[in-house]
């Protein structure tokens, strides 16, 4: 059942809260143990806020949009007085004063938190494996991996825990696990969300965005969370957008260009590697599908994409070494004490850190550093300043762009965690969007040779999700 | 004017860093309330602590109070951007500060002071405060501490960084610039300029070259300065100390310097190698402030009369020099004396008795009893003497000066019982007569008093001692 017509039924008074939330405790409850989607299930507070709603709706009141639907938050999103550990031993035990606006919109919208889902320490990950609290399983599959770093929302979403879930997207942490777990995950235009109580990684790449099971469902997830928020200076100034209106009205006359740069194979010079055939062929179906729907389909290309992924990681590392320089163990969290301030610093974060966040740590410091800064950090804000200009050209022919989601569908455990390279790859098409700012979203399109799911990104310019999902809502149609 | 030279041969060369905390009522980035004092730890949000997920959000009014300073030291006032500054430090909750780096809100400014000299104004920008620290045990030192507590009430109180060009020549010419900076500062509301609660602190930058040269030599910063004396101390002991330093043969090493008022001594705190790589960057949760042109015209249009106005102002009304003026703009009676001197007094009058006789304020004193009480004085009705204890009486209770002058009894002599006088004093000290007739100047003078202090004490000071004097210089001449 949809999450739209789950809360319709709750607002009508066809259904409880309370049977909606015991029934995704319930499937909790039986398939957690080998997924571990979760860092912490919210069973008890979900079901008191369930009943609060069923005795609302009673008094003849209306809780929202999302009456009485569970939603999953990444545990990178602040919830006062419940733990928010992002992963890390660093900030085990810490429980926030506050709730991120996020989260104070889907419960202004009658949605009901059932738990804190896992991720890769600080967001920094594409396979939800570099949790300090163990990885996530793809619920598909569980020797595999559910994608990252948002992979147990992913997984949440894609085990039916929770028709929706809440992710945060750095350089594709919503879109890969989206894809790698057959669900819809959608990183909206930067700014259109607010990122008030996410706990920063790359502040000028963060979005928060929803994973659904449904076009539908994202959609109506992003309307709730989306729009102005006074607390972010980042934030846009403009209401959410009315997507779910738009839903049903097809591409016919929309022109969208297949990204070359980002599609890899024989016949691509410059393009990006390790795009493996399966993948490629199912976006290449994707292109006919919207093309038989009435769209205007052709290659595109935004040549300075495939220099993407080398100038996010030196911008997102960056931008994290400034944003986790707070976790020092004189206010929250962790402490390791030691004889100064200065020792405790270092026993605190030598202790508290894994690998991956330490190895961006120095990665962001170095590219900062005096007489290091014009050649790194300088360089890598001129190639993302190309990236801008080139999807602007793109869009002058373009309504929307195309590409696949992650280069492959969901890899094993273990398969990639000795090779740091070899993971960051798994965000070669999504990162563009982060360093232009821009919407895009993964639907799934039929499946590998593994027959495990493939995700096709739609990109848009900024502030044209409602155009980018009326494509997506195409392409769930014409999945095979 | 310029300062006499503090080292024979040599010329200090100095530079200011002023943060003063800007007078808002909440907070750089958050809604917590900007207040001195208070219980440790009460005047805090998640963006004040920097909990995770916390983000900061501009406070305009820290901005308009930054381009009224701005305006106010004639810079030029620019789009900026906030940077992040990078280090590591308990009290400085995100471990970064957010400052400005390469474009700071204002520009390039000057700052006249009483003299009339300009010092320049490299940049005044904004950033945050920081927490503080208290260490407990070990006599307050940090090394030596047994634990410390930090109190964040301050972290987050919008600073302004207005930083000098290399203009100031002594100590001397510090101290004026920083009580010309706290005095606009002040007169504009842009902050309370309270050195001793911190709300202005001040980092010199001191450097020593030989006379007559113009290369700048190394500079050290010198921090932890209290108060303008101390200030002044410090600036003579560094540039002491470096040219110390050169003369026995050795170089000045470019450092941080901390200023230690009990040894009276600036020690070491670190060498330019050991200096923070501050790893500056953009802050990406803010965006650049782009203030309007209609905007920064409102701002202007606000501004009160700034000192330097003032002096001028004053000047202009008492055909003094602008430095002249300098006290009683300082004291704020200004108004108070040009008013006066509307109203027909003896500018040089009104100025001398606010200089000598209202350091205490002006009380009940309004501008038509201070002229009403200069007049009386310029016309003869009283004496220096007698205007001081009326103008005291002012100050204290207002009212009319003729009214307190008869309550004292003091009524102007009659010039025929003043000769009478003079002349009986005359025949009784014919010696010092002589002198007054017959001296030299130096002489003449010294007797001159001694005519005029017996007359006084004969008259119980009621005579006027400039017409004692000119019945002497004629009865001399005749």
């Amino acid at each position: 059942m949809s999450a739209r017509s789950t809360a319709a039924a709750v607002r009508a008074g066809e259904r409880s809260a309370r049977s909606v939330v015991e029934e995704h405790l319930a499937v909790i409850d039986s398939h957690e143990g080998e997924i571990h989607a979760f860092n912490l299930v919210l069973a008890d507070e979900a079901l008191t806020r369930a009943d609060d709603l069923d005795r609302r709706i009673a008094d003849g009141e209306d809780p929202g949009p999302l009456a009485g639907v569970p939603v999953a938050l990444k545990d990178n999103l602040c919830t006062r007085g419940i733990d928010t550990t992002c992963g890390s031993r660093i900030l085990e035990g810490w429980r926030p004063p506050y709730d991120a606006t996020v989260v104070e919109r889907l419960a202004g919208a009658g949605a009901v938190a059932i738990g804190k889902t896992n991720l890769d320490e600080f967001a920094m990950g594409s396979s939800t494996e570099n949790s300090a609290f163990g990885p996530t399983r793809n619920p598909l599959d569980t020797s595999r991996v559910p994608g990252g770093s948002s992979g147990g929302s992913a997984a949440a979403v894609a085990a039916g825990f929770a028709p929706l879930a809440l992710g945060s997207d750095t350089g594709g942490s919503i879109r890969q696990p989206a894809a790698l777990c057959g669900t819809v995950g959608v990183k909206p235009t930067y700014g259109r969300v607010s990122r008030y109580g996410l706990v920063a990684f790359g502040s000028s790449l963060d979005q928060i965005g929803p994973f659904a099971n449904s076009v539908e469902d994202a959609a109506l997830l992003l309307e709730v969370i989306g729009g102005h928020d006074p607390r972010d200076s980042t934030s846009i100034p403009e209401a959410s957008p009315d997507l779910l209106g738009g839903l049903g009205q097809g591409v016919e006359g929309l022109r969208i260009g297949l990204i070359s740069e980002l599609m890899g194979g024989p016949d691509q010079a410059a393009s990006v590697e390790g795009i493996a055939d399966d993948v490629r062929a199912r976006v290449e179906q994707a292109a006919e599908a919207l093309a038989a729907a009435g769209a205007t389909v052709e290659h595109a290309s935004v040549p300075s994409t495939i220099y993407g992924l080398s100038a996010y990681y030196l911008i997102a590392p960056a931008e994290a070494s400034s944003n986790l320089a707070r976790f020092d163990g004189v206010r929250f969290g962790l402490r390791v004490d030691a004889d100064t301030a200065a020792e405790m610093n270092t026993a605190t974060r030598t202790a508290g850190f894994g690998d991956e966040v330490k190895r961006r740590i120095m990665l962001g410091t170095y590219a900062l550093s005096a007489g290091y800064y014009d050649a790194y950090y300088g360089k890598s804000q001129k190639v993302r300043t190309l990236i801008q200009q080139d999807f602007a050209r793109a869009y002058e022919s373009f309504d929307l762009l195309l590409s696949p989601t992650a280069p492959t569908t969901a890899f094993p455990l273990g398969d990639k965690t000795g090779d740091p390279m070899l993971m960051y790859l798994n965000d070669v098409c999504t990162i563009p969007s982060n360093l232009a700012g821009h919407p895009s979203m993964s639907v799934p399109f039929g499946s590998g040779d593994d027959g495990l799911p493939v995700g096709v990104q739609v990109l848009a310019p900024a502030l044209a999700e409602a155009t980018m999902f009326r494509a997506a809502a195409v392409l769930e149609e014409a999945a095979p | 004017m310029s300062e006499q030279p503090l080292i024979p041969g040599w010329e200090v060369v100095i530079g200011l860093e002023v943060h003063a905390e800007l007078a808002t009522v909440t907070k750089m980035f958050s809604s917590a309330p900007n207040q001195f004092g208070g219980e440790p730890n009460t005047n805090v949000d998640p963006v004040s602590l920097g909990l995770p997920g916390s983000l900061p959000v501009l406070n305009e009014r820290a901005v308009e109070l930054a381009i009224r300073v701005g305006l106010a030291l004639d810079c030029r006032i620019q789009r900026s951007v906030f940077a992040r500054k990078n280090y590591f430090y308990p009290d400085m909750p995100k471990d970064f500060q957010i400052s400005q780096y390469d474009l700071p809100i204002n520009g390039v400014g000057s700052l006249e002071l009483p003299d009339g000299r300009r010092i320049g104004i490299e940049r005044a920008h904004l950033e945050e405060d920081t927490g503080k620290s208290t260490h407990v045990g070990g006599g307050g030192r940090i090394h030596e501490a047994g634990h410390s507590l930090i109190d964040y009430n301050r972290s987050g109180v919008p600073l302004i960084e207005i930083v000098s060009a290399p203009d100031m020549r002594g100590a001397e010419d510090a101290r004026a610039y920083v009580s010309e900076l706290r005095a606009i500062l002040v007169a504009i509301g842009a902050s309370d300029g309270k050195m001793e609660e911190g709300s202005m602190r001040v980092d010199c930058n001191v450097s020593v070259r030989r006379e007559g040269t113009t290369e700048l030599g190394t500079r050290c910063e010198v921090k932890n300065i209290n108060s303008l004396r101390s200030m002044g101390r410090a600036i003579e002991y560094e540039a002491r100390r470096q040219v110390d330093l050169i003369e026995s043969g050795e170089t000045v090493e470019q450092q941080t310097r901390h200023w230690n008022e009990d040894d009276g001594c600036t020690h070491k705190l670190r060498s330019k190698e050991e200096a923070y790589d501050y790893r500056y960057f953009p802050e990406p949760d803010l965006v650049p402030v782009e203030p309007s042109d209609e905007w920064i015209a409102e701002i202007r249009a606000t501004l009160p009369m700034l000192p330097r106005d003032r002096r001028r102002r004053l000047a202009d009304v008492a055909a003094v020099e602008p430095s002249d003026t300098a006290l009683t703009v300082e004291r704020g009676m200004d108004d108070l004396a040009v008013d006066t001197i509307a109203a027909g007094a003896d500018a040089a009058r009104v100025l001398v008795h606010v200089e000598n006789n209202l350091a205490d304020g002006a009380g009940e004193l309004t501008a038509a009893s201070f002229a009403a009480l200069v007049a009386m004085e310029t016309g003869g009705d009283l004496t220096a003497t007698q205007a001081k204890t009326v103008l005291a009486d002012l100050v204290a209770s207002g009212g009319d000066p003729t009214a307190h002058a008869a309550t004292h009894g003091f009524e102007a002599m009659d010039t025929s019982d003043l000769e009478d006088l003079v002349d009986r004093l005359i025949a009784e000290h014919p010696d010092d007569w002589a002198g007054f007739v017959g001296g030299d100047d130096r002489e003449r003078r010294k007797k001159s008093g001694f005519f005029v202090g017996l007359v006084m004490r004969a008259t119980q000071g009621q005579a006027d001692g400039r017409i004692v004097n000119e019945l002497l210089a004629r009865r001399a001449t005749e």
